[in-house]
């Protein structure tokens, strides 16, 4: 399934520096999470994106992961000369990454905030 | 224990302003905080002020100011914003000069000034954090340098009786925080609360953020409202506790996942969200839904303050010229395609000089690159060249390209649209603290 079905996101932006945060609906989903959405995966993810490193720093009391990824707003957000120079949605693109949840059970459909 | 209410009254300089005219009838609050100056703002606004002395503070803070200090003066709210951007003190001119036309002659207005550190900062090697060099090297490009100056001086102007107070730069949680050290007589190295403190100004200065603004997903997480989003209310208790609410009726939601987004926006390592007054830390936070539209945030914690403060300097980094066309119906990404290695050939051809173009074909692959971007061709799309050049002149060349695909390039197209603008961009240094010399100056009634 895509990561959307069990986290939400948000992107944020400071320079030339984009943060994106995993979070999951349902903690049970956290150890998911820490498994699946590496930083290595998701600097693979953004391979055309992101030209320095990814970091990610762990949440576990609101399940939740935060990615920080260098060089990635076209030189920074004041002189890019990409349309969405703040890169805010990246945070979408970040949830269609697919993730492998053991059983039926443990999926959850979001309900709506 | 003693509980404050605090209003979070815009998140950007362009915000709606109904909603923090809502806070101050029906929000119950005793401060209203208007967080309007972006990276570069400050930098753009000295660019104002180089114009007009006068000048160079928030467009909308008469707009701003008109609006709500009538309920504000008559409920004893006060008022604090860095809407004086790169001219504070003729912002807080400006602010008495409207109370005093709206029959408030008695508002108290102060101005925080001190953040433009601009002539201890040039002449100086200090590193350059986001590019290469020092700020000397920048030499006459230098626009503006700006401290990002903390609660101190926002607290001071409040304990003194100011009932509205204006900075320029100044880290965004210091807005609330200054509130709360106000109310609550926090000391100024009681690492603890000033730590929780900025949590909470943290999770309230992107206003709309955290009560379901930047949030909808349809399907996933829907929100009602939005149209009419209620700006968010920080209850604030001594101990440095946060609940966060909105106005009872108002548009939005405030949960434990708009919480939860907006704990970590903009953050980077979580256990060290840098400030001028604190170094907080938000690894171990805890978010409740205790009630609907309430929650609880706990858990923040602080170290000693660093040593430096962050310094935003502007500098006129470059031109950037850009051109959009659109194409539709069978074959548009082909015609778009076209179009792009067209413009591509025609700047080589005629010897623009660039250090830098993109080509993107918006509606296909111009926010994540090609490899992320792989589907069903669009019913239409918008081609977009944009290049980065060293004068003006060079960057009208680039939208004039695009421009000349209606009689020269594929078939159809339609809407050209072309710009150019130079571009004043920021980068950072780190200033000894002791270099920035915060002062509180009231305007004379």
């Amino acid at each position: 399934m895509k990561l959307r079905e069990i986290a939400h996101s948000r992107t944020g932006d400071k320079g030339n520096t984009s943060n994106i945060s995993v979070i999951a609906y349902d903690a049970r989903h956290y150890p998911a999470l820490l498994a699946q959405v590496t930083s290595a995966r998701v600097k693979a993810h953004f391979a055309d994106v992101v030209r320095g490193e990814v970091m990610r720093y762990e949440l576990p009391n609101i399940a939740a992961l935060n990615f920080v990824m260098d060089q990635t707003l076209g030189g920074g957000v004041t002189r890019s000369l990409a349309l969405d120079a703040h890169g805010k949605s990246l945070s979408s693109a970040l949830l269609d990454l697919e993730i492998d949840i053991a059983s039926d059970e443990d999926r959850r459909q979001p309900q709506s905030s | 224990m003693r509980t404050i209410r605090i209003g979070s009254g815009a998140g950007y300089s362009g915000d709606r302003i109904e909603p923090a005219v809502e806070l101050a009838d029906k929000g119950d609050i005793q401060y209203l905080v208007f967080e309007c100056l972006g990276e570069r703002t400050v930098a753009l606004a000295q660019q104002a002020r180089l114009k007009d002395p006068d000048g160079g503070f928030d467009p909308l803070l008469e707009a701003r100011m008109r609006a709500v200090l009538p309920t504000c003066a008559a409920k004893g709210i006060k008022i604090v914003t860095n809407m004086g951007a790169a001219n504070p003190w003729a912002a807080a001119r400006k602010t008495a000069e409207i109370a005093r036309s709206l029959g408030l002659p008695k508002l108290k207005v102060a101005a925080v000034i001190g953040d433009d550190v601009f002539d201890v900062c040039k002449d100086r090697d200090l590193p350059l954090i986001e590019i290469n060099g020092t700020i000397k090297t920048l030499g006459n490009r230098i626009v503006s340098a700006n401290a990002y100056l903390g609660a101190e001086p926002i607290a001071q102007a409040l304990r003194v009786g100011a009932d509205i107070v204006i900075t320029g730069r100044a880290s965004d949680p210091a807005l609330f925080l200054a509130p709360m050290i106000d109310a609550f007589g926090w000391r100024m190295d009681d690492w603890a609360m000033l730590g929780r403190g900025t949590v909470a100004g943290h999770l309230l200065e992107c206003a709309g953020q955290i009560t379901g603004g930047y949030f909808a997903d349809p399907g996933y997480k829907d929100v009602e409202g939005l149209a009419r989003l209620g700006f968010p209310i920080g209850e604030v208790s001594e101990d440095g506790s946060l609940v966060v609410t909105k106005v009872a009726g108002s548009g939005g939601a405030v949960t434990a996942r708009t919480c939860k987004e907006q704990l970590l926006y903009e953050v980077h390592d979580p256990t060290k969200y840098l400030q001028p007054d604190v170094v907080a830390d938000f690894s171990q936070v805890m978010v409740d839904e205790i009630a609907p539209d309430r929650v609880r945030i706990a858990g923040g914690r602080g170290t000693a303050r660093p040593e430096t403060l962050k310094v935003s300097v502007g500098y006129v980094d470059s031109y950037i010229g850009e051109g959009q066309i659109s194409y539709a119906g069978p074959g548009a990404v082909a015609r778009g395609k076209l179009a792009l290695e067209i413009v591509r050939e025609r700047l080589q051809l005629t010897g623009v000089r660039t250090s830098e173009l993109r080509f993107d074909l918006i509606g296909v692959d111009s926010l994540h690159g090609e490899r992320l971007s792989q589907g069903h061709d669009p019913y239409e799309v918008r081609v977009r060249v944009t290049g980065r050049t060293e004068s003006l002149t060079e960057a009208v060349r680039i939208g004039n390209e695009v421009e000349t695909l209606y009689t020269n390039g594929p078939a159809g197209g339609g809407g050209a649209f072309k710009s150019a603008r130079d571009v004043v961009a920021v980068a950072s240094v780190l200033l000894p603290r002791e270099l920035a010399a915060p002062s509180v100056r009231f305007v004379e009634a």
